[in-house]
């Protein structure tokens, strides 16, 4: 019975890694860059809901609404300050040193804004647990909330990439950006929806993860945003079916060899798992193999 | 005499002097009494930082590769390094020959893992590979903290779960003990100590880079497919520096564990945060640029703690540096801005 709520646990943790993980492989499969920042994105949402829920006494739903916004608004800044000049850059690494100063500025301001010693959160979700199997199990209202959410937020993103206009536009600038500016697609304002999407989903993804682990600090962003980044990869990276298999594998990792291996290996466990997949598929589990061209 | 000479080998000498100069400016005034404790105790950190970035700069100046994982190397170089000098304690009671020891201990150990780990990451580029030196890192990081070694009369006892399950005999010493790490390593590291080994560093890089082995490494860096296809091993090359520069670390880690007490692994020291802040050295000091990278670890670390209130700040600094540095240097709208500027004020010379 154990194994099953680790289980259903891992598919929890393994929702919110999923919805990170959109950010990633979206941004990754547009603007080829890896936002180190997103990670941090998450932290900032989590503070909002902190700062308008808990302490203000906001409707809940709504103080996640305010947080999204918020997050979408600094991810487009985040893009238009410190991304886009770079986009043109000679060097790989100009701008994957810059989003790693970018995540560093949040942290650090958080740092001072917030100060280091972690705050409780209170969970946004206010449902009874459900009791299963004459109450041998139990599965917490936000443990529900977050693998409905996951799967809701999934379907709404590949609708709209399928359905919508701008959707269309983002699987074009991420074939071809050049090809893309020719049939008449804004490339830069398809980016910064692509941006804001992602940031948005972040806030979301903040206050899922801190309604189940409930401690905040400027550094909690950091960790889940590289898992979630993991499982963007495992999962094949630009895919957004591959997010949420990656995602949900991930976290039933973690959790079964947390419980299983060691609690204190388990962040060792989640990175054996992306160098492992690195090295031998790196295209990830639904990713498109891309070879190297002159 | 300096007329005829090779403009690189010039720059080397240069930055030698410098390094010279300064530890003699230094030397001298802590002699006079004249230095602060708080001063005094930030030298050897110095050091530590400075040699890490000459190592980290190689790798990302000169291979063109993003490592997130120096901290990871530094962490084997001062727990291998450490845990000899502690266990030796007594029968070698030298401490130069002892220093000496621990320090090849701590450099080949912290190659070896460079190099092993190189073996898979090497086959990926950009920002994968960036991410995954990170995982390294982190996993580097990790089972120090679950390292359980004793010794005692029936032999050594290694363990990750805890001190208990080494289950050591009555007349046993733990000697790495898990997330407190090792205690009583001896005080080896000065600053003289750390200046010879940032000029032993120099003086391997400068040779390296201006060897015909050197130019094979940048032009994999400049344009991977036309090494290869002019018969340079690209694989070989990329080992031998990403080895290379995880030596480097490694000595800076054997620096760092010699002069406290206790060594501990936690993410401030040998976590992602080390491995970033590297990185803003090597970035201010100008990529490729060994001098700078010294330069800009001495700046950043001196800086905060001598405008005191600003220590507060210091990390935010960092980022902001970061930041403005990439933007300034590669960002296409501002190279062009500094053409010109160059274009207005030197008229007849053109920006390199």
């Amino acid at each position: 019975m154990s194994f099953i709520l680790y289980l259903i646990n891992g598919i929890s943790l393994g929702s919110v890694y999923a919805i990170i993980a959109l950010g990633y492989t979206m941004v990754y499969g547009i603007a080829k860059m890896l936002n180190f920042a997103h990670g941090d994105v998450i932290m900032i949402g989590s503070y909002v809901s902190f700062v308008t829920f808990s302490q203000m006494g906001m409707n809940p739903i709504l103080s996640v609404a305010l947080s999204a916004v918020i997050c979408t608004i600094l991810g487009m800044v985040i893009e238009r300050v410190a991304y886009k000049p770079l986009r043109k850059a000679t060097s790989p690494l100009a701008v994957l040193i810059t989003a790693i100063g970018v995540s560093y500025l949040l942290q650090n301001t958080a740092l001072l804004v917030f100060g280091a010693n972690p705050v409780s959160f209170t969970s946004v979700v206010n449902l009874s647990p459900l009791k299963l199997a004459d109450g041998a199990l139990v599965i917490s209202g936000t443990t529900l909330v977050t693998i409905v959410l996951c799967l809701i937020i999934m379907a709404c993103l590949m609708l709209f990439i399928k359905k919508t206009k701008a959707g269309q536009a983002m699987l074009a600038v991420s074939e071809d950006k050049d090809a893309a500016q020719l049939m008449g697609i804004n490339v830069n304002a398809t980016i910064a929806l692509t941006f804001a999407i992602g940031s948005g989903l972040a806030a979301i993804a903040g206050v899922l993860l801190c309604s189940a682990y409930p401690t905040l600090t400027p550094y909690t962003g950091a960790m889940p945003g590289i898992k979630a980044f993991t499982a963007a990869v495992f999962g094949g990276i630009g895919s957004i079916p591959g997010a949420l298999i990656g995602g949900i594998l991930l976290g039933v990792i973690e959790i079964l060899g947390r419980a299983y291996i060691s609690s204190q290996l388990s962040d060792a466990i989640v990175f054996a798992v992306l160098i492992i997949v690195l090295l031998v598929k790196p295209s990830g589990i639904l990713g498109k193999q891309i070879r190297e061209k002159v | 005499m300096f007329k005829n000479m090779n403009k690189k080998t010039k720059n080397s000498l240069i930055t030698y002097a410098i390094v010279i100069a300064v530890y003699i400016i230094v030397e001298g005034v802590v002699l006079s009494g004249n230095m602060s404790s708080l001063l005094q105790g930030l030298l050897v950190p110095l050091c530590t930082y400075s040699l890490c970035a000459v190592g980290l700069n190689l790798c990302v100046g000169y291979l063109g590769e993003l490592s997130l994982g120096h901290a990871g190397f530094m962490c084997i170089g001062a727990f291998s390094s450490a845990f000899f000098s502690v266990v030796m304690k007594e029968s070698i009671p030298n401490d130069a020959v002892r220093f000496i020891i621990a320090l090849i201990i701590g450099i080949v150990f912290a190659a070896l893992f460079g190099f092993l780990i190189a073996i898979p990451v090497l086959r990926l580029n950009g920002d994968y590979l960036a991410i995954v030196t990170l995982a390294f890192g982190e996993i580097i990081k990790n089972i120090v903290n679950v390292l359980y070694v004793g010794h005692d009369s029936t032999g050594w006892h290694i363990s990750f779960q805890s001190q208990q399950a080494l289950n050591l005999e009555a007349d046993g010493v733990t000697y790495i003990n898990g997330a407190q790490g090792i205690t009583g390593t001896p005080h080896n590291s000065s600053f003289t100590v750390g200046v010879v080994l940032i000029l032993i560093a120099l003086f391997v890089v400068y040779n390296f880079t201006n060897s015909r082995t050197g130019r094979a490494v940048m032009s994999i860096r400049d344009n991977q497919i036309a090494a290869e296809s002019v018969g340079i091993n690209v694989r070989k090359y990329k080992l031998l520096v990403f080895t290379i520069s995880a030596a480097i670390a490694g000595a800076a880690g054997v620096l760092y564990a010699h002069n406290l007490s206790t060594l501990t692994a936690l993410p401030k020291n040998f976590g992602y945060n080390m491995s970033i802040m590297i990185l803003v050295f090597v970035v201010l000091g100008g990529i490729g640029n060994f001098r700078g990278s010294v330069i800009a670890a001495c700046i950043l670390t001196l800086l905060p703690e001598l405008l005191r209130g600003l220590s507060d700040y210091r990390m935010l600094i960092y980022a902001i540096v970061l930041i403005a540095m990439m933007l300034f240097n590669w960002a296409p709208a501002a190279i062009v801005f500094r053409q010109k500027l160059v274009a207005k004020f030197r008229p007849g010379k053109e920006e390199i």
